[in-house]
This record gives C-alpha cells, sequence and structure tokens, in this order.
C-alpha cells in the first residue's frame, strides 16, 4: 500500500538534488566569460531600439494614436512598452534556450560544475537567473531610451522594470525547460518558430480590442500578459487585471522551473 | 586499522535492462592508490561516476567518508577531486580562469582560488599558458590542466578515469610523477586504466573488471604472481604458422597463450623455455623473453587482450 502511495506521490517532488546553494557561481561565470564577448551582450540592446525607430518613423504617423484604458496615447507610446516586454522574452529566451543548448551538450560545462558540490538545481536556477539580469540590463537601457523620447508617462513607469523581471522569469524558466528537451541545433528552429508568433500576435502591434472575437487567442500567449503589465505600468493605470496577469505569469514560471529542474537533473546525473 | 575512505558492496549500476556495473564489493583505504583495470567498456567509468556522486546508484550500497552520496552528495564532492576520462574543459575560459573559478564552486574566497590557482599552474607546469586560451592547449597540456583543477580543493580523494590515456611517454612519466607526489602527501587515489604498466607503477592494489564484474582483486605484484609466471615467452612465427605451430610448443610452459600475431608461453624460466623450443626443432622469426606484466594477467583471466 505504502508503495503505491509512494509511486503516486513521490517522496520528493523535486528530486533528491534539489538544493539550491549557489546558483550565483554560475552567474559569476558567466560574468567572467562574458568579460571577453561584451560586444554579443551590448548587440542584443540594440535590436529592440530599432524596432521602436522605425515605429516611431513609419507607423507613427500613419497611425496616430491608440486607446490604452480609456485614454488616447500616441502609436509609439503604445507599442514601446510592448517592445520593452517583448524584448524581455526574447533576451530571457536567447539566453536559455541557445546558450544553455551549448553548454550542456557541446561545452559540457554543466557536467564539470556538477563533479563539485554544486547540483543539478544550482545550476538551473543560476542560467535563469543570469538570463534574467541580462533581460533587466536590457530592460533598464530600453527604459531610458523610452524616457529620452518622452514616452514614459509616470514615475509608474518604473515598475516596468519588476514586470519585464517577471517576463524574463517566465521565459526563461520555459527555454530552459524547453531545452532539455532538445536533440541537438535543429531543434532550436522550433524555438524560433514559436516565439516569432508570440511577438507579433500579444497585442504587441495592436489592442487586444481589434483582435475582435479571436481576442481569446491572444490571452493564451504568456507574452501578452507580460505586455499588458508593462502597459500598465508605463500608463501608470491600475486595475484587478494586473494581479491576474502577474499570476498567469508567476503560475507558469512555478511550473516551468520545476520541469527544468527535474531534467536537468536526470540529464546530467545518469 | 582506519576506517576505510570507500565502501561499496554489492554495488550495481543499471543502464535500463542494461547491468554496466555489478554487484561489485570495493574498499579503498586513505591514503591508498587503489586501481580499476579492464578493457572497453568493462565499467570502470560507471563506477568511477558513482563514486564521484555525480550517478546515482542503482542497488546496493555506496559510502565515502562513511557518507552516502544519495543524501550527502555536495558535502562528499566538497572532498574529492575528479578527472573525467574526457576532459570537461570549460573551453569559454583561459587556463588560469577554468582553474579560479573551479575553485569558486568550492566556495573557495576568490582571492584564496587565485591563489591556489597560480600554484596549480606551477604544479601542472603551465604558469606560461595562464592566459591561453583552452582550445590552442595541446592534449598533454588538457590533461594536466585537467588534473591541476581537480586538486583547486585540496581533495583528500582524488579520482582519476584513465589520466594518461592519449598521452606521450614522456607526458606520462610527468604526471606519473605527479601523482606520485600527491600520494606522498597522503591523498587517496583512485584511478583507472587500461594500462598495466601504469597500474603495475601507480596502484597499491587493485582490481580487474570485466564486463561489470570483478574478475581479480590484489596488488600488481600478488596478482601477477598467483595468475601468470615470472617470465613470459613471446614467439612470433611467419604469418599465418602461428597457429599450426602452438601444438608443437605445448608442454614448454606452465601454459600458453595464442594471439592472433603470436604465441605466448607463460614459464618460470623463458630463455629455458626457450631452449626447449629450439630444442624441437621449431625456428621461430622473433623470440622476447620479458617479466610477465598484469597485461598477461588480464589475458588469463578473460582470454582476451587489453588493448585491442
Ligand atoms: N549513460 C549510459 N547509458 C547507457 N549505457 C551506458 C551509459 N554509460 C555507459 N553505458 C554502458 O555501460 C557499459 C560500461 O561503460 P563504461 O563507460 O563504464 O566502461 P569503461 O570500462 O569505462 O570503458 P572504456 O574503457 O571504454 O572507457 C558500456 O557497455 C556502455 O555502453
Ligand atoms: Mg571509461
Amino acid at each position: 500500500m505504502s508503495t503505491i502511495f509512494l509511486r503516486i506521490v513521490p517522496t520528493s517532488f523535486l528530486g533528491t538534488s534539489f538544493r539550491v546553494r549557489r546558483p550565483h557561481r554560475m552567474i559569476e561565470r558567466h560574468l567572467v566569460a562574458y568579460r571577453r564577448q561584451w560586444l554579443i551582450v551590448v548587440s542584443g540592446f540594440f535590436e529592440p531600439l530599432f524596432y521602436l525607430l522605425s515605429m516611431r518613423a513609419g507607423l507613427g504617423d500613419l497611425v496616430g494614436t491608440v486607446s490604452v484604458a480609456g485614454t488616447q496615447v500616441p502609436y509609439d507610446a503604445f507599442v514601446a512598452p510592448a517592445l520593452m516586454a517583448s524584448s524581455a522574452m526574447n533576451g530571457a529566451i536567447f539566453d536559455s534556450t541557445g546558450n544553455v543548448l551549448h553548454r550542456l551538450k557541446y561545452a559540457r560545462i554543466y557536467d564539470a560544475a556538477l563533479a563539485t558540490p554544486m547540483s543539478p538545481a544550482d545550476v538551473a536556477v543560476g542560467e535563469i537567473g543570469w538570463a534574467l539580469m541580462r533581460g533587466q540590463l536590457y530592460a533598464i537601457s530600453f527604459l531610458g531610451v523610452m524616457a529620452a523620447f518622452g514616452l514614459v508617462q509616470s514615475w509608474w513607469a518604473l515598475l516596468a522594470l519588476p514586470a519585464c523581471a517577471l517576463i524574463g522569469l517566465t521565459f526563461a524558466s520555459i527555454g530552459f525547460a524547453a531545452t532539455t528537451y532538445m536533440r541537438g541545433w535543429t531543434d532550436m528552429e522550433i524555438v524560433t518558430t514559436a516565439t516569432m508568433p508570440l511577438f507579433l500576435f500579444s497585442a504587441t502591434f495592436f489592442p487586444i480590442s481589434s483582435y475582435g472575437s479571436w481576442g481569446w487567442i491572444v490571452q493564451l500567449s504568456p507574452l501578452y500578459h507580460g505586455v499588458a503589465l508593462v502597459r500598465a505600468a508605463n500608463a501608470g493605470v491600475w486595475s484587478a487585471s494586473v494581479l491576474g496577469h502577474a499570476a498567469v505569469l508567476l503560475a507558469l514560471s512555478a511550473v516551468a522551473l520545476v520541469v527544468a529542474a527535474r531534467r536537468i537533473d536526470t540529464l546530467l546525473r545518469k | 586499522m582506519p576506517e576505510p575512505l570507500i565502501v561499496a558492496s554489492q554495488l550495481v549500476k543499471r543502464f535500463g535492462d542494461f547491468t554496466a556495473v555489478g554487484p561489485i564489493d570495493v574498499e579503498v583505504q586513505p591514503g591508498e592508490v587503489f586501481g580499476f583495470l579492464g578493457p572497453n567498456g568493462a565499467g570502470k567509468s560507471s563506477t568511477m561516476r558513482m563514486i564521484a556522486c555525480v550517478s546515482p546508484i542503482t542497488s546496493g550500497s555506496l559510502r565515502l567518508f562513511g557518507l552516502d552520496p544519495a543524501t550527502h552528495g555536495p558535502q562528499i564532492r566538497a572532498r574529492i577531486g575528479v578527472v573525467p576520462q574526457l576532459d570537461t574543459l570549460d573551453t569559454e575560459l583561459s587556463v588560469q580562469e577554468n582553474l579560479w573559478l573551479y575553485g569558486r564552486f568550492f566556495d573557495l574566497p576568490r582571492a584564496e582560488a587565485k591563489r591556489r590557482a597560480t600554484e596549480l599552474l606551477e604544479f601542472a607546469q603551465l604558469t606560461d599558458r595562464a592566459d591561453s586560451v583552452v582550445d590552442n592547449l595541446s592534449g598533454g597540456m588538457k590533461r594536466r590542466l585537467s588534473i591541476a583543477r581537480s586538486l583547486i580543493n585540496r581533495p583528500e580523494l582524488l579520482l582519476l578515469d584513465e589520466p594518461t590515456t592519449g598521452l606521450d611517454p614522456q607526458a606520462r612519466h610527468v604526471l606519473w610523477d605527479r601523482l606520485y607526489r600527491l600520494k606522498q602527501e597522503g591523498v587517496t587515489q583512485v584511478l583507472t586504466t587500461h594500462y598495466m604498466d601504469e597500474a603495475e607503477q601507480l596502484c597499491d592494489r587493485l582490481v580487474v573488471m570485466d564486463q561489470g564484474l570483478i574478475v581479480a582483486e590484489g596488488s600488481p605484484r600478488s596478482l601477477i604472481d598467483q595468475y601468470a609466471t615470472r617470465e613470459v615467452l613471446e614467439l612470433r612465427f611467419p604469418a599465418g604458422t602461428n597457429e599450426a605451430a602452438a601444438p608443437q610448443v605445448e608442454g614448454i610452459g606452465e601454459r600458453q597463450e595464442l594471439l592472433p600475431d603470436r604465441i605466448l608461453v607463460y614459464a618460470h624460466d623463458g630463455e629455458a623455455a626457450l631452449a626447449a623450443t629450439h630444442a624441437r626443432g621449431l625456428e621461430p622469426e622473433s623470440a622476447l623473453v620479458r617479466r610477465s606484466s598484469l597485461e598477461d594477467v588480464f589475458l588469463l583471466l578473460t582470454g582476451r587482450t587489453l588493448v585491442d
């Protein structure tokens, strides 16, 4: 009887090695490794910036204003928070998929780390933390650029940073978990294929109302909830729905983190 | 008698239905250099990975320093150094960074990690390559760096999986010398090897593994005494005639082995065996008398040569 019970409910849901003590050591390693590759880090900032510039120059004039929570805002002020959210997503996914796959399967950095007191959970949390940190760096710079362009509407906009951290956490966890299932580089195509529609159809470029009766599909996109959070922060207009969006992202992160930690355990401790 | 540092009893490792190791019983005493010897696929690395607490055991029990890897993995790993069969150096870091950042995984303060890194560079004769990218090192240098890295936490137990495979003879002797120095400092070592001379050189005690099981155990000398003779006469007959010659050599030594390219005659006195061969009117193309080695032990135990 008790053995059946143990089968259904594993004694330790997260596995015996779910001990998070030294994730910062992984981050320290990356800080040293990236000293020689700072150009890669800097370049990640430019992509959303170029998007913003092109939106401002091109679409802004065509579209005019968009209604956000009952007030009219210029199109670039509408799009900028969404680009900020998207760049938080892209940064997190980039770091937690391609880079992790390389370290896991080809550079085999984690194998070396696990021969030390580091645990698989340290590796997972460290990598996700690193992706988050890098995402924050971009978010801060992006917010600075928005402020410089006069697209920031109030001090509330600072809350867009924790919102981006939450987006980073969600997508880094999902990305890491997904990477543990990848067989090789060809599977990276799936990541690109999956993130593109998220970027396009998360009420990024149009308000959700313009999707009409298809709006519920947009709601399924995790990025949509992130965009809504950043937009609310930037506009300084808060409603109960913010809690709902945050809860969706938190729940997704939690599930993905558990999957990530368990998978990395089985992959590395054969 | 001190408490053994490693105790494995009825230790088993399975991958799916396939049993890679065991059941095996092993005890390693503090200060000892212990070897796992065996051919490809014998289960040496699988055993080493269990001892290194990076691979969960399937059944049986394993204790290091009296601790259970399943519950005290990090505490045990803090006290051991691991040189895996294939180098797992960080190719995005310099030689020096590989050392001190690894020390950080053991919670060494940064200054201490860097101090030890400098020392270990000296030990591995890599000081002038401190800032090189790892990719640019030769195979032997990488191996030395791996060994240096495994020492960053001043381990009480060092696990070396085929430490000298792929090294030229000179590099191998340098490494043996380093390992001998560590032994004198009291570092317990467990190593695997394909090479009988290495085992003979380094190990106080060893087990011969074959197909996941231990087939013999003892000191190198005692294994040779027990499973071989003092000397071996190697006879090579013209290509293709070895097999035909084999029956005619019968009885000269205590036993003999027919290999594709030669016949090994095990005898206490090799020269006498050679004289007896000639007396029978046999004319080998070449004949060589040598001391028997662990290689012969392995051959006699398993019927196969070690390095194919
Ligand atoms: N992760 C794994 N999954 C499935 N089988 C494995 C795994 N690791 C090892 N094996 C199998 O277990 C057996 C023992 O392998 P192991 O690497 O321990 O041998 P070894 O003695 O170290 O050999 P070598 O001298 O070639 O290094 C082999 O048959 C190998 O194919
Ligand atoms: Mg091996």
